[in-house]
């Protein structure tokens, strides 16, 4: 597929950087106007942690799609969508760190330590934390295009546990965490069977050196 | 009166043409700004925490004050009735007001079983005049870690109980919510609880004179999304144990199951009293959020109803009964 033309390209991230901010946007404007409530907390902690989980998963969505429709020039989206997820996943830690807990250490390492729910929620920021400071052009030459590759694969785990983080918090009736983990499965799967392909496709077979010489 | 002519206005003083139109921009913009503005206030004024804004329920009459209620500020109408849980509606706290709306609560009777010396049928309007109606306004604190004052209408629960005369073989209370998938949509479909809801007290628990049978919230009857017509109400107990809709009543001798306590046995206890000792897996019990406050608040040993209901559990162990 021919790629657009490069303005239009330029005009489109410009687009999708603004409505990715969206979500915040709309958060802001409801707090500022009094429209979160009765536990505006609450409606804080679950919006950041919702849209952290579905930018996890666009980003992870960006090379299937590439793939299936050709449409290669999507990569160029690729590192703003995980930004974003980091950006949404920060909110959301600090929300629990600054307005749930009031940076009560004593009370947050207990929670870490006694509730699973917790701990696999700042796994999962955690691994995304490498992630976004090595998103710069420097860090991929730094570390070198197959290195950065393997390290951003952590996203699969962060990912993972972020989609445990909200199975282990609710208290019943699974489906929206379950919907959530249905299709990072189904993403993973992709990349599965990419992989499984590759390997299992004849290669061409190597120039055999004459023994002895 | 001193009619200027044209000649006499300064030159000086004629607006030039760009910045008059530049103004009329800027009017322009104003306004819409001031509309934004006004829309915003608008919405603010109309969802902001008012107790007028009431779902238009009938007047209770007839309410007499209680010595038993807390002097602390009760929550709106608003907050009690849009934050909440009603999962035969919705998992979520804000959906239950909306699809409770139409929710039938007449015809309602309720059947009262078990050890009984007088099975019965009551209808609710006969319930409703079992007792006098008094306000009741207490703490009532969720699970979850949140908490709200709420201005309840009802009567004593041993005023009901009263009425079958328990045989002395009965040790427990047990309360089932209506089974009405029609029109409780979590009802239809599997994997959210075990339906009907059923929940349940120790007698001794279910005759103090703190748990009441509700009827009625901020002197109006009962709003659909807090458990009407009928639910109970136990203050010193989290939430969940104040089981909505009921339509059965039965007296045993043997535990009976609760639904929480089906669904997660480790998380969620028979007794489920209010205890900032007992850790819960999800939420640390030992503080609240009181629904309008922004820093958390010390939860109380038995929601701050320790002097009234301490005595009940005289010599047990509620680390293991919690």
């Amino acid at each position: 597929m021919k790629p657009p033309p490069e303005k239009f390209a330029r005009a489109l991230k410009a687009l999708a950087f603004v409505v990715c901010l969206g979500p915040a946007f709309v958060l802001l404007w409801k707090g500022f106007h009094n429209l979160l409530g009765a536990n505006p907390i609450d409606v804080i902690t679950r919006t950041t942690g919702k849209w952290t989980l579905t930018f996890l998963l666009i980003t992870l969505s960006v090379t299937p799609v590439r793939r299936i429709t050709g449409m290669a020039w999507l990569i160029r989206f690729r590192r703003m969508l995980g930004l974003y997820a980091f950006f949404y996943g920060s909110l959301h830690l600090m929300t629990y760190v600054w307005l749930d807990k009031f940076f009560d250490v004593h009370d947050m390492l207990h929670d870490i330590a006694k509730r699973r729910f917790i701990t696999a929620g700042l796994t999962a920021w955690t691994l995304m934390l490498p992630l976004a400071l090595t998103s710069t052009a420097g860090w991929i030459r730094r570390l070198g295009g197959k290195r950065w590759q393997k390290l951003h694969r952590l996203i699969y785990l962060s990912a993972a546990a972020g989609v445990v983080h909200f199975i282990w918090l609710v208290k019943a009736d699974l489906r929206r965490p379950l919907t959530y983990g249905t299709v990072l499965a189904m993403l993973l799967a992709f990349r599965l069977i990419t992989w499984l392909r590759t390997r299992l496709r004849p290669r061409p077979a190597a120039v055999q050196q004459p023994l002895g010489t | 009166m001193l009619i200027k002519k044209p000649s006499d206005i300064a030159s000086s003083e004629i607006t030039p043409k760009p910045a008059y139109l530049s103004r009329r921009k800027f009017i322009t913009g104003a306004a819409a700004a001031g509309t934004a503005l006004a829309g915003g206030l608008y919405l603010r004024n109309h969802t902001d925490g008012g107790t007028t804004v009431h779902a238009g329920g009938a007047k209770l009459s007839g309410i007499v004050k209680s010595p038993l209620s807390t002097t602390e500020k009760p929550n709106s109408f608003q907050d009690i009735t849009n934050y909440n849980n009603y999962y035969e509606f919705s998992t979520d706290k804000y959906e239950p007001n909306g699809l409770a709306k139409d929710f039938r609560t007449r015809p309602w009777t309720v059947a009262i079983d078990g050890l009984v010396k007088k099975p019965k049928k009551l209808d609710i309007d006969t319930i409703l005049k079992l007792a006098p109606l008094e306000e009741r306004i207490y703490r009532h604190r969720c699970v979850e870690g949140w908490s709200m004052v709420i201005p309840w209408v009802g009567f004593p629960l041993s005023a009901l109980i009263k009425q079958a005369e328990p045989l002395s073989s009965a040790k427990f209370v047990a309360f089932q919510t209506v089974l009405a998938p029609d029109q409780m949509p979590n009802q239809r479909s599997s994997g959210v609880l075990n339906w009907p809801y059923v929940e349940s007290l120790r007698l001794d628990e279910a005759m103090h004179p703190l748990a009441i049978m509700a009827v009625g919230l901020y002197d109006e009857v009962l709003p659909n999304v807090d458990g009407a017509p009928l639910r109970l109400v136990v203050p010193w107990k989290y939430g969940f144990k104040g089981i909505k809709a009921i339509v059965k009543i039965s007296f045993t001798d043997a535990m009976p199951p609760t639904t929480w306590n089906i669904m997660a046995p480790n998380e969620y206890g028979f007794y489920s009293n209010v205890n900032p000792q007992k850790d819960h897996p999800r939420w640390s019990q030992a503080s609240e959020r009181r629904i309008g406050e922004f820093r958390k608040r010390p939860t109380l040993m038995f929601n701050g109803y320790a002097d009234q209901v301490g005595s009940l559990y005289a010599g047990l162990d509620l680390q293991k009964n919690f």
